[in-house]
C-alpha cells in the first residue's frame, strides 16, 4: 500500500512545490496535475539517439528508474510500514540511490559532451558529501530506536523519545532536510530550472534524453524526492495507537508541508555559489553527527 | 525534570550550531548574528541551571547576561563594521570546510574529555560541560585563525560564553556580584576592543592583524 501510494501520488509534490513558487511570485502556477500531463505526453513520443552513444546510454534511464522504484518499496509512510523490509535495509537504501545516480553518470558520460561531463563530476562530488550526513542522520535514529530497518526505526520513534532527545532528533531531521535538498538537486544547491550550461549540475546531465526516457528519469526523480521526503515527514506523524486513516492523514499532510517547505526555501533564497555547496553539505555532517553525539548519552 | 532535561539540551544543541555556523559562516555581518544568537541562548543558561536559587537573581542573571551578550556586544560590533568600511568577507587563514571538521573534531574531543573527568562532576552536567569546552576551544581557533580585527573580537566572545557554560556546568552557584563583575569584564574587554579595531582600520585603511607587525610610523 505503502508503495503504491508513493508511485501514485510522488509528481504531486512537483506540483505542490511549482505551486509554492508561483504563490511566491504572484501567480496562479500550473495546475497540480500538470507532471502527469508531462509525463504521459513524453511516454508518447519516440526517442533519439545520438551515433555516438552505445547501449549505456539507453541503460541508464531504466536502471535509474528499476533503482529508486526498489529505493521507494523500502520507505514506510510514518508507522504504516513499507513494502519490503529487513534488517539493515537503511544501507541498501542509501545505495539504491547511489546505483541510480552512478547509471545517470555513466548515460551523461557516454554521450561524450564535455558539459554533460561537467555536470556528472559536480552530481558525484556533491553525492559524495551528502551521502554521511545522510547516513549518520540514519544512525543517530537507529540508535534511538533500537532497530536496523527503516520500517522499525521509523515506526519506532514515540512521543517519549521526543521528550528524552527532542534536540537530537530534530538535528537528525535538519541535516536529513539539506540532504534532501541536495540530493534533489534543488536551490540552494542547484536550480532544477535553470538550463544554463555553466551552472548546471542534475539537468545537464539529461539534456541528451528525450521522450520515455526522459519521462523515466522525471518521474525517478519525482520518486527520489517522495522518498527523501518520506524519511523526514516519517518523523512529525501521529503517535502510535491511532486509526489507520489518522496516521495516513497525518502522514500525507506532513509530506505537504514537506513539499511546501522546499518551495519556500526556493522562493526566499538564491542558489548558492558552487564553492560554497560544500560548506553546506559540511555542516549538515557536522550536524548529523551532533545529532548522533546526542543520542549516545 | 524530564523538560529542563530536554530544554537544557536543546540549549547546548543550539550552542554547538552556533559554533559550526561561526566556522563556516563567509561574511562578517552574519558573524555577528551568530555571535548575538549565541548570546541569547548562553544567557538563558542560569535560567535553566538555576534550581534552588531565588527567583529575582535568576532573573536578573538571565536578563543581564541576554542584554549584554545578545544585543549590547553585536550592536557594538555591526556598527563598527558600518563605521570602518572594510571588505566584508572573513578572509581567514585556515579554509571554511577545514575549520568546520575541526570544529567537530574539538566537539569529539570535548566530549572524550568531559568522560574521563568522571566522579568530579554529575553525569547530568558532563553534556553541558563537553559543550562549554568545544566553545571553548572554537572561540580560541577564530582568534587564531582569522585575519580582521573584528574576527578576534568575536573569538573572544565566544571563548567567554564557552568559560561561562564551563563554569556554570561545574560550580553551579556563583555568587551574583561575581558573576555581574565577569560580566563588567567582558562588556570592557569588547568596548575596548572595538574601539582599538575602529582605530587601527582609520588609520591604515584596513584591520587586517597579518599586518600588524609592519606598522611604523
Amino acid at each position: 500500500m505503502t508503495w503504491a501510494a508513493s508511485l501514485l501520488l510522488s509528481p504531486l509534490m512537483l506540483s505542490i512545490i511549482a505551486r509554492t513558487k508561483a504563490f511566491f511570485a504572484g501567480r496562479r502556477g500550473p495546475p497540480m496535475l500538470q507532471p502527469y500531463r508531462d509525463l504521459a505526453k513524453l511516454l508518447g513520443k519516440g526517442a533519439v539517439y545520438s551515433r555516438t552513444t552505445t547501449w549505456i546510454f539507453r541503460a541508464g534511464p531504466l536502471v535509474g528508474l528499476a533503482a529508486v522504484l526498489c529505493a521507494a518499496a523500502l520507505v514506510p509512510m510514518g508507522r504504516i510500514p513499507a513494502a519490503l523490509s529487513f534488517p539493515g535495509d537503511l544501507v541498501v537504501f542509501a545505495y539504491l540511490l547511489a546505483l541510480a545516480r552512478f547509471a545517470a553518470v555513466l548515460a551523461a558520460l557516454d554521450t561524450g559532451s564535455a558539459f554533460e561531463g561537467m555536470g556528472a563530476s559536480r552530481e558525484t562530488f556533491f553525492s559524495a558529501l551528502a551521502e554521511p550526513a545522510l547516513l549518520f542522520a540514519l544512525a543517530a535514529l537507529c540508535r534511538l530506536a533500537g532497530d536496523w530497518s527503516l520500517t522499525g526505526v521509523l515506526g519506532n520513534i514515540s512521543g517519549e523519545d521526543w521528550l528524552t532527545h527532542g534536540p537530537a532528533i530534530l538535528m537528525a531531521a535538519g541535516a536529513l532536510f539539506i540532504v534532501l535538498l541536495a540530493e534533489n538537486s534543488r536551490i540552494p544547491v542547484d536550480d532544477p530550472d535553470t538550463h544554463l550550461e555553466l551552472t548546471m549540475i542534475h539537468e545537464v546531465m539529461v539534456l541528451d534524453h528525450g521522450g520515455p526516457d526522459l519521462a523515466f528519469i522525471l518521474y525517478g526523480a519525482a520518486l527520489k524526492l517522495w522518498t527523501f521526503a518520506a524519511l523526514l515527514a516519517s518523523l512529525f506523524t501521529p503517535p502510535e495507537g491511532t486509526a489507520l486513516w489518522v496516521q495516513a492523514a497525518g502522514f500525507l499532510g506532513c509530506m505537504a508541508a514537506a513539499s511546501i517547505a522546499v518551495g519556500v526555501v526556493e522562493s526566499v533564497m538564491a542558489r548558492l555559489r558552487l564553492s560554497r555547496v560544500p560548506m553546506l553539505l559540511a555542516g549538515a555532517c557536522a550536524l548529523s553527527m551532533l545529532a548522533l553525539a546526542g543520542t549516545l548519552r | 525534570m524530564i523538560e529542563s532535561h530536554a530544554l537544557a539540551d536543546a540549549v547546548m544543541a543550539l550552542l554547538l550550531i552556533t559554533n559550526l555556523l561561526l566556522l563556516g559562516f563567509g561574511y562578517l555581518n552574519a558573524c555577528v548574528r551568530a555571535v548575538a544568537l549565541q548570546g541569547l541562548v548562553v544567557g538563558l543558561l542560569p535560567l535553566i541551571m538555576g534550581g534552588g536559587s531565588p527567583l529575582w537573581r535568576v532573573a536578573a542573571l538571565t536578563a543581564v547576561g541576554m542584554g549584554i551578550k545578545g544585543v549590547v556586544f553585536p550592536r557594538m560590533l555591526s556598527k563598527l563594521l558600518r563605521d570602518v568600511e572594510v571588505r566584508r568577507e572573513v578572509e581567514p587563514f585556515v579554509g571554511h570546510g577545514l575549520s568546520i571538521a575541526l570544529g567537530v573534531g574539538a566537539m569529539g574531543f570535548s566530549l572524550w574529555v568531559s568522560s574521563k573527568l568522571g566522579p568530579l562532576v554529575a553525569a547530568r552536567n558532563a553534556w553541558m560541560i563537553s559543550a562549554g569546552l568545544a566553545t571553548l576551544l572554537v572561540g580560541l581557533f577564530l582568534i587564531v585563525s582569522r585575519r580582521k580585527a573584528v574576527s578576534q573580537v568575536l573569538g573572544y566572545i565566544v571563548l567567554e560564553n564557552g568559560v561561562y557554560t564551563f563554569g556554570l556546568a561545574t560550580v553551579g552557584h556563583v555568587p551574583l556580584l561575581v558573576e555581574l563583575g565577569v560580566l563588567m569584564d567582558a562588556f570592557v574587554a569588547v568596548f575596548i576592543m572595538s574601539i582599538a579595531a575602529y582605530h587601527i582600520s582609520r588609520e591604515f585603511n584596513h584591520m587586517d592583524v597579518d599586518l600588524l607587525d609592519k606598522l611604523r610610523d
